[in-house]
This record gives C-alpha cells, sequence and structure tokens, in this order.
C-alpha cells in the first residue's frame, strides 16, 4: 500500500467503534472515529476520508442522510453503510444514493476484511487509473511543441481551437516540420484523447497495400490474406486517423477516401459488409495541394473534403528565435534517455547552428544534437560535435578565395613544396598552380 | 502468560517456548483465576473479547512487560461473529483463544498437535500485536491476518524479515 487507506467509523455504540477501531488499527490502516453523523461531518469538512464505515440508525441524524451529505461534500469517498438489522428495502435505498455496500451487524471477521481490501483496491485502480490519463495527456501533450517565435505561437493557437471540434484539417510544412507532433496534439487535446490516435504513411505503401491497410481485409481476400484483418479506419473508431503524406495516394485511393469521408463508412478488401467507424481525419503534406487540384493531379472535391482548416508549420529557417529552445529541449530530452548527466552546449555551437539553413528542418536538428550528445565529451556540445564539420564552419566564414588559398599551402606543406606533385594532387597544370601561388603570395617557411 | 481455563502443563510450556524463541523475551507461566461470567454474553453466547482483554490488562504486574491470556472460550467482538485473539496495538495487554482452534469445531478429526501449531501462531501473532506490529502481506509471516483457521495453517509461528526488523526498532 502506497499511502496508509484512511477509515472513518461512525457509529453511536462506543464498543463497536472501539473494535472496529481496533481491527483496523491491526491492518495498518489510518483510522479515526465519530460518535454521531455531525461529528462525523465536520471530520470530514477539515480532512478527506477514502472509506467511512457508517452506521445506518444513529441519533439526531440517520445513517442515510449523513451520506447523502457526505457525497455532497466529496463523492470520491466511498460509504459502506452498516446496520444492525437487515433490511432490503434500506439496502437497495443505501446502493442506489450510491453507498459502496451494505453489510450488517455483527460481520464474519472475512467478510469485513475482504469488504475494506475490495475498497481499498477500488480507491487503488482509481488513483492508478488517474494518473495514468494525466501521463497520457502529458506525453501527448501541446508542450511538445517547442517555440515561441510568433509563427510557432500562431500554430499553437490553431491547434487550441481546432481541438476541441471535429473538422478535417490538413497540416502542410516541409518535411522535418513536426507534422505528426501537431497531430498528436490535435488529438490529445481533443474529446477523442482516449481513443486511438492511428497514423498512416501514405507515401510509403502501394495503392493495393494502402487499401488493405486502410479499410482491412477478410480471410482469402488474396494471396496471404489468412485471417481477417481491422483497417486502420476501424481501428481509429472514437478516435483520429492521421494521413501521412496525402499528396502521393493514388486518383483509385482518392475516390475511396472521399467515399468514406463522405459516409463515415466502408467494406473491408475482399469482404461485403458495411462497416461504420467514427473517426477524425487530419492529413498532412509537404506538397502544394492546391497546385495538385490546378494540375489535376489531386482530386478538388476530397481537396476540400480535407481541407476545412489548414494548418501550416514554418521551416525551421523562419523561426530562428525557437532554435535555442529546441536544443535545450532535445539535450534534456537525449540526457534523460541516455541516463547521462545534463550538458549545455558551448556558445560558439549554438551561434553557429542559429545561422545554419536546416533543410531538413527541426528532425536535421533534432538528429544533430542526438549525434552531439553521442560523440562528445559528456560536459558540453562543441562546435567539433555538430556534424557539418570544421570545413562548413570555416566556409561560412571565409570567402572562397581564403579556402583556396589554404587549401593549396595546406598541400604545398604536405609535399614539401615540390610543385609537381602538389600540382598533381591539386588535379592542375604547374603553370595554374604557380600562378595561384603567386596569386596569393604563398611562400615557403624555412 | 495467564492460562484462563484448564491447560496441560505441557502445552502451556510449548508456547511459552515458542514465544521466547520468537521475541527472545524470557516468558512466565501462571495460573490466572478468572472468573469469566462478567464477560459471557447470553445473546450471542459468547464472550466479550474486548473487555476480556481490558481484565487480562489490568493483571499486568510491573515485572512483566506484555502479558497474553489464554481462554477456552468462544471469543467475540461486538462488531465481529467471532474472533481468535485480540489485542492492544502497542500496548500491554493480548487475548488468544484455542476455542475456534480446534479442528473438532468444523468436523474434523481431533488433532492435539495441530491445536498447539495454530494456538503458538495465534498467541505470538496477538503478542506482535503487543510490540507495534501491524498485519503483514507476507504469506508465511505469522503477522499475516488470518480469519480462518486455514489461514492460519498456513503461515509460519515466525516473523517475516520486514516484521522482525520493525520489532527490533521498536525494541530499541
Amino acid at each position: 500500500m502506497a499511502e496508509k487507506i484512511s477509515i472513518l467509523i461512525v457509529d453511536d455504540e462506543e464498543s463497536v467503534r472501539d473494535s472496529l477501531f481496533n481491527w483496523f488499527m491491526e491492518d495498518g490502516y489510518d483510522v479515526e472515529c465519530a460518535e454521531n453523523a455531525k461529528k462525523a461531518l465536520l471530520l470530514l469538512e477539515s480532512r478527506e476520508f477514502d472509506i467511512v464505515l457508517a452506521d445506518i440508525k444513529m441519533p439526531g441524524m440517520d445513517g442515510m442522510e449523513m451520506h447523502r451529505r457526505i457525497r455532497a461534500l466529496n463523492k470520491e469517498t466511498i460509504v459502506i453503510i452498516m446496520t444492525a438489522f437487515a433490511s432490503v428495502d434500506t439496502a437497495v435505498q443505501a446502493l442506489k444514493d450510491g453507498a459502496y455496500d451494505y453489510v450488517t451487524k455483527p460481520f464474519d471477521p472475512d467478510d469485513l476484511s475482504h469488504l475494506i481490501r475490495n475498497a481499498a483496491t477500488h480507491i487503488a485502480l482509481k488513483a492508478e487509473n488517474e494518473a495514468l490519463k494525466r501521463k497520457v495527456t502529458t506525453l501527448e501533450d501541446i508542450d511538445d511543441l517547442i517555440g515561441n517565435s510568433e509563427a510557432i505561437r500562431k500554430v499553437l493557437k490553431q491547434v487550441e481551437s481546432v481541438a476541441q471540434s471535429n473538422t478535417s484539417v490538413i497540416i502542410t510544412g516541409e518535411s522535418g516540420t513536426g507534422k505528426e507532433l501537431v497531430a498528436r496534439a490535435i488529438h490529445s487535446n481533443s474529446p477523442r484523447k482516449y481513443f486511438p490516435l492511428i497514423s498512416v504513411h501514405c507515401g510509403a505503401l502501394t495503392e493495393s497495400l494502402l487499401e488493405s491497410e486502410l479499410f482491412g481485409h477478410e480471410k482469402g481476400a488474396f494471396t496471404g490474406a489468412t485471417f481477417n484483418r481491422k483497417g486502420r479506419f476501424e481501428m481509429a473508431d472514437g478516435g483520429t486517423i492521421f494521413l501521412d503524406e496525402i499528396a502521393t495516394i493514388s486518383p483509385k485511393m482518392q475516390i475511396e477516401l472521399l467515399r468514406v469521408l463522405e459516409t463515415k463508412s466502408f467494406v473491408r478488401v475482399g469482404g461485403n459488409k458495411e462497416i461504420s467507424s467514427d473517426f477524425r481525419v487530419i492529413c498532412a503534406t509537404n506538397r502544394d495541394l492546391r497546385s495538385m487540384v490546378k494540375n489535376g493531379t489531386f482530386r478538388e472535391d476530397l481537396f476540400y473534403r480535407l481541407n476545412v482548416v489548414n494548418i501550416t508549420i514554418p521551416p525551421l529557417r523562419e523561426r530562428i528565435e525557437d532554435i535555442p529552445l529546441l536544443v535545450n529541449h532535445f539535450i534534456s530530452k537525449y540526457c534523460t534517455s541516455m541516463s547521462r548527466d545534463m550538458i549545455t552546449i558551448e556558445p560558439a555551437a549554438m551561434k553557429h547552428l542559429e545561422k545554419f539553413e536546416f533543410p531538413g528542418n527541426v528532425r536535421e536538428l533534432e538528429n544533430m544534437i542526438e549525434r552531439a550528445i553521442v560523440i562528445g565529451n559528456g560536459k558540453e556540445i562543441k562546435l567539433k560535435d555538430l556534424p557539418m564539420g570544421k570545413e562548413a564552419i570555416s566556409s561560412s566564414v571565409e570567402s572562397l578565395d581564403e579556402l583556396e588559398k589554404r587549401h593549396i599551402e595546406q598541400i604545398l606543406i604536405k609535399y614539401q613544396w615540390n610543385v609537381s606533385r602538389s600540382a598533381k594532387a591539386l588535379n592542375v597544370d604547374r603553370v595554374t598552380l604557380y600562378n595561384k601561388i603567386r596569386k596569393y603570395d604563398l611562400k615557403q617557411q624555412e | 502468560m495467564v492460562s484462563c481455563g484448564p491447560f496441560e502443563k505441557d502445552f502451556l510450556r510449548k508456547i511459552g517456548q515458542a514465544v521466547d524463541n520468537e521475541f527472545r523475551i524470557p516468558v512466565v507461566i501462571e495460573e490466572g483465576h478468572m472468573e469469566l461470567e462478567p464477560f459471557y454474553s447470553p445473546g450471542r453466547r459468547q464472550y466479550d473479547g474486548n473487555k476480556l482483554l481490558q481484565q487480562v490488562s489490568s493483571c499486568t504486574k510491573s515485572d512483566y512487560i506484555k502479558i497474553a491470556g489464554i481462554f477456552r472460550v468462544d471469543l467475540f467482538i461486538p462488531i465481529l461473529t467471532y474472533i481468535f485473539g485480540q489485542a492492544m496495538l502497542g500496548g500491554d495487554a493480548a487475548v488468544a483463544s484455542v476455542y475456534r482452534l480446534r479442528n473438532e469445531l468444523y468436523g474434523m478429526k481431533k488433532d492435539d498437535a495441530l491445536l498447539l501449531d495454530r494456538t503458538i501462531k495465534e498467541v505470538v501473532h496477538e503478542l506482535g500485536h503487543t510490540f507495534g506490529l501491524i498485519h503483514c502481506h507476507v504469506s508465511s509471516c505469522v503477522m499475516r491476518s488470518s480469519t480462518y483457521v486455514e489461514d492460519i495453517d498456513q503461515k509460519t509461528t515466525h516473523l517475516c524479515h520486514r516484521c522482525r526488523k520493525t520489532f527490533e526498532e521498536e525494541g530499541k
């Protein structure tokens, strides 16, 4: 038992209170007693109890009335009604009013132990359920979208407002900008969050595979279909389906998808039974769907069905002010997952990252940080730990002439100023090399 | 340890020895002459365990740190149909009865060895409570809660590692 279960005993008979008090104390519970309902309610106002064991017949206020008042104070408290006079009517009434159980005095010791043990299990399960719910929400929280730039704040605002509705959403953005993360954030903040979020990467599947993947198939529908299989639309019932790389689906699949979106029902491949599913659809693409509609490669009707809300995620180069936040987030993420002490990043390395174009966007930055943590010294990410290497770093501060000069000088040193061998290594003729030596005023060091 | 009712001396001696072994505390066995009638409940045809416990506690002498009363009669507490024993948690007194530990009560053949084993467990268990020990979840531990004789038979006469540690810490 992680935390002591607290029990309040309410009975006007002192001997009953004492007996129960001793019995529960021996079981290690946190026990208090009250001789009447009034005192019990006062106690309940000052602190919480997990279980209240209340006599039904007490002077002043009876157990049933007290139970109603306890429910008004805290609905979570488990109330067990005790009575010396068993009556089915009172028992039914107590249970109707939400009492956890009803017992007749005197109890069999085993019954009492079971009763409290079951109530304790109920409390533990409830607490566990709450903790898990919180954990799930935290895992897929909107907080996973890191950034403080105007552009990302606009995205977050859109996520927040669209999450509560049931409309279709298209998320656009370059590869690696975090389209799936946005889809997850929408799902986890929607009323559908306790149902699944099913992701399908349309670009990775052939037409027939995608069809079977989305709609499922019946046993014997095609070679290898040795059992019935639920499709992703069926799995997403109650939740959300996320169709990544939607622009890659074939014209035939576009028609099928449109039909499913309109009717919310479909037939498994090789089947004949219509299956209904209640899902929300979120799509993502790095292509311009509108121009695809114009040139006829994407159906206009499907586009308008999907594009109720459009969220565009800006590329990382357009929100460079988010880079330090993202870097720190990834450092913390990978240090935690690799069970390492938290490390820092040297200012020069951070400055360099802020200047980098990041064609692969946030994904590329994340990979860079992960790599730097793995190969680094374990204390600080240095410029040399970043994958673009020293040359790339130099190129950003040196002109082409300077780079050429330095390279020629290095080769000449390597071949002890043997012009023929150096020219061969540089893949130029000797005259060109002499001209370069003259141009850059290169001299052999003594 | 006070016997309240006719018990064979050897039976009591063996219980005392087991208690001594478990708690490493010398046990003195005395014959009690308690009048049980005031504790009898005619409505329930049982004896009030709470009141008997108070009575036993009042007999504590300064030479003894704990007192355990052993009875032959059927014990109850107001809220429960029966009890095997009762103790003051962290207090000085405990009571236990052999009445419901006898095989004959359940229509089975008399078994003196089993009765002794069950009584030892019950007395050690109740005395454990007087040392501040609460019910334990370890199935072999003598401090495991038992509501049926079968439960008592499942456990050993000894404290588990954790209860022993608690007992030793309480003793300090």
